[in-house]
């Protein structure tokens, strides 16, 4: 049976460059994927773009591109990646200039467009799924409206001749089940084959998350040499069969307990993971350690693709101003505690204007809440945070400002003060046509 | 008693204002422990403050794991949030926390 593998060479857009390097070298694959973009990273991308024209892409593109192209062009190594943004064509363009200059000229680059359907959205004045409201009610807040599009246009773009594929807005595991539409030929409506690749995809797209990183617990979960954590390897049978592994030698650890954590990772209802090209199964999923390193991943299934696509609306929601200050040794606590007192004492009285506010104590409160965190010991340090939402940048500043000024006017011994304040943009979705968005995929010449 | 953490162990996933929380037997024979004591009313009651939506529990037999979705707990949506922990990523450690009788084990 003929099989494949596929490399994952970053998890987000930030990712460590060197394992997708090691993964090209010495880890035997066919396919390099590298997942790059967050939940709202295609609309900054779009400021970007709307500021320069050829802007709009993964700022790290040029870097992953330069580390990787020559050992995957001497190899025979397929390149898919989402590093397009909000802007794939000027991707492939720079990618094709990098190719030439590392003396590559013969790899051929596609770019797959149409995931922008910002004007189709508008035309039909869609409804915002996560509070009332539609596409035109948000007005000049709107930044941009991706649809996540399936693995068809990338794998169409593979069967052309593609060496390198690159998607702006697309679902993350279709990045991988791209490679084995094509390899494998498998029917867009073999839903049983799509619901299993669909896992395959969904376990290896946040690559180090299932070779041990977002994983360690010393004494409970431990995992060696996280500073050189390898990516994963998914080796894909045309049957669906899979196996999950990682270069030899490399950091971390492919284990029983990475898979089931990540195949949960990110999942509400199992049953019906919603994707552009299926709805995947997850429930009957079977994870088994076959060697060190090695475990089989089995039983995923799918059902019939829904009529709609979801689309990841980005828009200017507020602006968040913030400050922080620290306090130690005896009485930290209650020093901390009148801090966020006279702070939000002073919001009240300088007219400070904010629609939501937060008074943490970070080492006491600030990830749990006060009640969760009830029980808990007072820490030798803790560090007083006040964050609030805004209409204006103006006031946003102003938080960070009620937090600066207890340097000479707050409780004893505060130290080390930050303050920011920025523009959110965030992301809303709506559920669009299907046959409205209409995906292609160009060629650039390198 | 012993700590969810001695039996089992966790993963915090984000998608909009919704978290969803893995938690996974370390051993099989301990899946029926965590179906009968890890519930989604607890679940909820322990995330007191946090989770202000509901909680709804998938079980997973074949991977001995259960699925807490937990919708209106990430201060508005990840990418709108005030929290300093935004994606609720730190959540999985908190749940690890719960007492589970292990009588009879």
């Amino acid at each position: 049976m003929r099989s494949i593998r596929i490399g994952s060479g970053a998890g987000y857009s930030g990712d460590r460059i060197e394992p997708a390097v090691e993964l090209a070298e010495k880890g035997d694959i066919d396919y390099l994927v590298f997942e790059c973009l967050g939940e709202r990273t295609v609309a900054l991308a779009q400021q970007a773009r709307m500021k320069n024209p050829d802007a709009g892409y993964d700022p790290l593109l040029e870097d992953r591109m330069r580390a990787v192209l020559p050992v995957c062009a001497s190899k025979g190594i397929k390149i898919v990646t989402n590093m397009g943004a909000a802007n794939p064509l000027a991707a492939a363009r720079r990618t094709a200039e990098i190719a030439k200059s590392l003396g590559l000229p013969s790899l051929r680059i596609a770019a797959v467009i149409g995931d922008d359907v910002l004007d189709a959205c508008k035309d039909g004045d869609l409804p915002i799924m996560e509070f009332d409201g539609t596409i035109r009610q948000l007005g000049n807040r709107l930044l941009s409206a991706n649809a996540y599009l399936g693995a068809g246009p990338m794998a169409d773009a593979l069967h052309a001749g593609a060496d390198i594929v690159i998607t702006g807005r697309a679902s993350d595991p279709a990045l991988f089940l791209a490679p084995m539409i094509h390899a494998f030929g498998w029917a867009m409506d073999d839903w049983n084959l799509l619901g299993q690749g669909t896992v395959a995809g969904h376990l290896l797209e946040c690559a180090g998350q299932i070779t041990g990183g977002y994983f360690a617990d010393p004494g409970y979960k431990d995992i060696p040499d996280l500073a050189r954590l390898g990516f994963p390897i998914g080796e894909v049978g045309a049957d669906g069969s899979l196996v999950i592994t990682k270069v030899a030698g490399s950091g971390g650890a492919v284990t029983a307990q990475t898979c089931k954590e990540q195949l949960l990772y990110e999942v509400h209802d199992p049953a019906k993971y919603l994707q552009p090209d299926v709805v995947a199964d997850f429930s009957q999923v079977r994870v088994e350690e076959i060697a060190p390193d090695r475990v089989r991943v089995s039983g995923g299934r799918g059902t019939r693709r829904t009529d709609t696509l979801k689309v990841s609306v980005g828009y200017v929601d507020s602006y968040i101003g913030e400050g922080q200050i620290s306090y130690a040794g005896p009485g930290a606590l209650a020093r901390g505690r009148l801090a966020l007192d006279i702070v939000r004492e002073r919001l009240k009285l300088t007219g400070v204007q904010s629609s939501e506010l937060r008074f943490d104590l970070i080492g006491v409160d600030s990830l749990h809440g006060a009640e969760v965190s009830a029980r808990a010991n007072e820490p030798y340090e803790i560090r007083v945070r006040v964050a609030g939402r805004t209409e204006s940048l103006r006031e946003a500043v102003r938080i960070g400002n009620e937090v600066e000024t207890l340097y000479t006017n707050g409780p004893a011994a505060g130290g080390g003060v930050t303050k920011s304040a920025r523009d959110v943009v965030a992301v809303a979705s709506v559920l669009l046509p299907r046959d409205l968005a209409k995906p292609s995929v160009r060629f650039v010449e390198a | 008693m012993v700590k969810l953490r001695e039996i089992a162990h966790s993963r915090t996933g984000d998608k909009g204002n919704t978290s969803n929380i893995s938690v996974i037997a370390y051993e099989e024979k301990h899946y029926p422990l965590l179906k009968a004591q890890v519930t989604s009313e607890r679940v909820k009651a322990h995330f007191s403050g946090v989770v202000e939506g509901e909680v709804v529990r998938y079980e997973l037999p074949n991977i001995a794991g259960l699925n807490f979705v937990m919708t209106q707990t990430l201060g508005g949506g990840v990418t709108r949030s005030l929290a300093l922990d935004a994606h609720g990523k730190s959540l999985s450690s908190a749940l690890l926390e719960l007492e589970i009788d292990d009588t009879g084990l």
